[in-house]
């Protein structure tokens, strides 16, 4: 069993307040230039936006067992998971400030950020970082290197057709996947029980003969230790995991929600559930006091700032950058001549 | 924007109340129609499409679903033909990708494919378009591949008086219908809807038939065709070309499937000059096949063309390439002058 060290407590505290800092900065610099009425379309964060607060734990318990050359897909509302997995902070602020010098060159936005250093990448459609995560662990099994793959998803996607056949492909291999279902009772305005069944996402693993498993608190000592074990059996080849882990949304589902169909006991309930704040109570236990914890916080406010502050200073794209990236070869492919053959059926149209 | 008929009517209303008081008429008729989709209860429609349509009509009949769009998209198909009216909503046109075989393998080809034994009668809503930087897989219309395959009418209706008739239509036929509501059309409180759209629209039902365009400006100069939140565009774009003296016909198509290519042909014989605008990818799509129905049929009537739609790249997410890439006001009145000249 892997259990947390003190020094693992630590950089999972410090990485949970970074996201958290991050979340509730970004939330106010959302609203920037969106005021006094609010329309999506203008500010310096433009579009939607789909902020983490109260899903950390399940972030770091999972990614703090991973190296950069593991892969992990993460969906719609990927800060989090980003932080944990040690994409570059400024540059993926940058990103989702539309600046030229983000991650994807102001392409992505903030649901498609894509961080080759570290293999990360996420995206919009439900459940569809699955199956590009079972082709990394496809890839780690055929090249016989112990990397694992790690995709992300709400507890609404796993009703999605990709996912299941996800689960499938990878335990029919063996794959060295760990699928992770952050479990926040709702997707967007409908509640778990009214659209899946069971109530227990782990349970879908039974059906494809694989390992599930359900954190159902939302502490990160328990999902770094059930992480463990997941991300262990990936890497020692002994097949894939689906993890569930019990979180908490404590924003609406995106920016400008008005969660009029949220009931406010439940909203209370997330906000009273604060892995972070269970976390603390535990390293104090472990003689963390106060005064480090409190620098861990300053550290990680910095760090926002930081990032934040050099985002918002980098340039816009040029408009007709549009048009770059649309392929990695010339659209002609690798050639632009084809070669002539003498005596081929081919030539025979040409000279005569 | 509204004739005299429609300013008659005494009242106006956004597109999507017109869109919504239109369904709710039809389930208020009819007890085998209902609406399924995500978010389309207690939500509301995140595009508010179905605003209000839970407290009148209850969950059986209103229905949320899970996020397997294989799923419910096919079961609407299977409850069409055993003979129900569901409406099927698609949250952004842009998941097409994880059903598309239930929708352009069944719904679309199954009355076909059965010789006419069975049809099919549904309506899949769903919401397009882009200039809200929501990047490249929310943002995009996909006219051209619904348009493009056989066995779905597809209707994209860009005021509110079209939009109800055109839904009256969709629920009414008994074959399926593609209803494509622009978001920046609907009159979210979110994303603030250009003036147009909202028009005067009368109370009681009525149906707007499916290919018939609508010219919504007529001009002798230079004609432009266009659909969905374009047709604004050009409207703008008319009225700044009317102060440099270019009259500017703007003809809405309001559906794609059928199209009505005899009044763009009408209008083109008139001007001589076409400009097509299309928010959709500008290869395979729209534009092309209005500019060859145009050619085909009279080319002689052609003195100048020009399309203006988005490049053949996927939609970027910061503000200056997006503005680049989905056609503006300007460009349509630059296409205008240069077709002009
Ligand atoms: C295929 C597909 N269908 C619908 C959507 C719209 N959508 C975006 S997020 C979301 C809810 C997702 O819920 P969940 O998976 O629980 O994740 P959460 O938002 O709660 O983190 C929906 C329906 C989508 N992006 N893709
Ligand atoms: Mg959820």
């Amino acid at each position: 069993m892997t259990t947390a060290s003190p020094d693992q407590l630590r950089r999972m505290y410090e990485d949970m307040v970074t996201a958290r800092l991050y979340e509730e900065r970004l939330q106010d610099e959302y609203m920037e230039g969106k005021r006094p009425g609010f329309d999506i379309s203008t500010g310096e964060i433009p579009g939607e936006l789909h902020l983490a607060a109260g899903q950390e734990a399940a972030a770091v318990g999972v990614c703090h067992h991973l190296r950069d050359d593991d892969t992990v897909t993460a969906p719609h509302r990927p800060h989090h998971v980003a932080i944990a997995k040690r994409v570059d902070l400024k540059r993926m602020t940058a990103e989702i400030f539309g600046r030229e010098t983000g991650l994807c060159s102001g392409k992505g936005g903030h649901m498609h950020l894509f961080d080759p250093d570290v293999n990360f990448a996420c995206s919009g459609i439900i459940a569809e970082g699955c199956p590009p995560a079972v082709g990394a662990g496809l890839a780690a099994k055929k090249r016989n290197t112990d990397s694992v793959a790690v995709a992300y998803l709400g507890e609404g996607a796993i009703d999605q057709g990709g996912f299941l056949e996800s689960l499938n492909l990878a335990s029919v291999h063996d794959l060295p996947v760990v699928f992770v279902v952050e479990d926040n009772d709702w997707a967007i305005s409908m509640p778990k029980e009214r659209v899946t069944r069971p109530d227990d996402g782990s349970k879908r693993a039974d059906g494809f003969d694989m390992h599930g498993v359900r954190v159902d608190s939302d502490d990160a000592r328990a999902v770094y230790e059930a992480g463990g074990e997941a991300v262990g059996r990936a890497r020692d080849g002994n097949g894939p995991t689906l993890l569930e882990v019990q979180v908490h949304r404590r924003m609406g589902h995106f920016m400008g929600d008005p969660e009029t169909y949220r009931p406010e006991e439940d909203q209370e309930r997330a906000a009273a559930r604060d892995s972070i704040d269970r976390l603390a109570a535990d390293m104090r236990e472990f003689g963390i006091d106060d005064q480090e914890l409190e620098e861990i916080r300053d550290r990680a406010a910095n760090r926002v700032d930081e990032a934040v502050t050099w985002a918002k200073q980098q340039p816009l794209p040029e408009p007709e950058a549009a048009h770059d990236h649309a392929f990695t070869n010339p659209p002609e492919g690798v050639t632009s001549e084809e070669p002539e053959f003498a005596d081929s059926g081919a030539a025979a149209g040409g000279d005569d | 924007m509204s004739t005299p008929e429609q300013e008659a009517v005494g009242r106006t209303a956004t597109m999507s109340d017109a869109m919504v008081e239109a369904v709710a008429h039809e389930m208020r008729a009819d007890e085998e129609v209902f609406y399924m989709g995500e978010d389309v209860a207690d939500y509301g429609g995140i595009f508010d499409s179905t605003t209000g349509l839970l407290d009148e009509f209850g969950r059986d009949r209103v229905m949320d679903v899970p996020i397997s769009e294989t799923a419910y998209l096919g079961a609407a198909v299977g409850a069409a033909q055993a003979g129900m009216r569901p409406i099927a909503e698609l949250m952004f046109v842009d998941f097409f990708g994880v059903a598309m075989d239930q929708i352009y393998n069944q719904m679309a080809k199954n009355t076909y494919m059965s010789g006419g034994s069975f049809s099919v009668p549904m309506v899949l809503t769903t919401a397009v378009g882009g200039t809200y930087n929501d990047a490249a897989q929310h943002s995009q219309t996909l006219y051209g591949t619904f348009a493009h395959l056989p066995g779905m009418k597809v209707v994209a209706p860009s005021t509110a008086y079209d939009a109800k008739g055109l839904m009256h239509n969709a629920i009414r036929d008994d074959d399926p219908v593609v209803y494509m509501f622009h978001k920046r059309l609907m009159g979210i409180g979110w994303l603030p809807a250009p003036d147009g759209p909202k028009t005067p629209v009368p109370k009681e039902d009525y149906t707007i038939p499916f290919g018939k365009a609508d010219v919504k400006r007529e001009g002798d100069d230079v004609t432009v065709v266009t659909l969905g939140l374009h047709v604004h565009r050009a409207l703008e774009a008319a009225e700044m070309l009317a102060d440099e003296g270019i009259e500017t016909e703007v003809i809405d198509l309001r559906t794609l499937k059928p199209l009505d290519r005899e009044t763009v042909l009408e209008s083109v014989r008139k001007t001589g000059r076409l400009v097509v605008v299309d928010e959709d990818y500008r290869s395979y799509g729209v534009t092309g096949e209005i500019i060859s129905s145009v050619a085909e049929a009279d080319l002689d009537s052609l003195e100048a063309v020009e399309r203006v739609a988005v490049p053949d790249v996927p939609i970027p997410y910061s503000r200056p390439m997006e503005d680049a890439v989905i056609p503006g006001t300007d460009d349509v009145a630059e296409a205008v002058r240069s077709v002009g000249e």
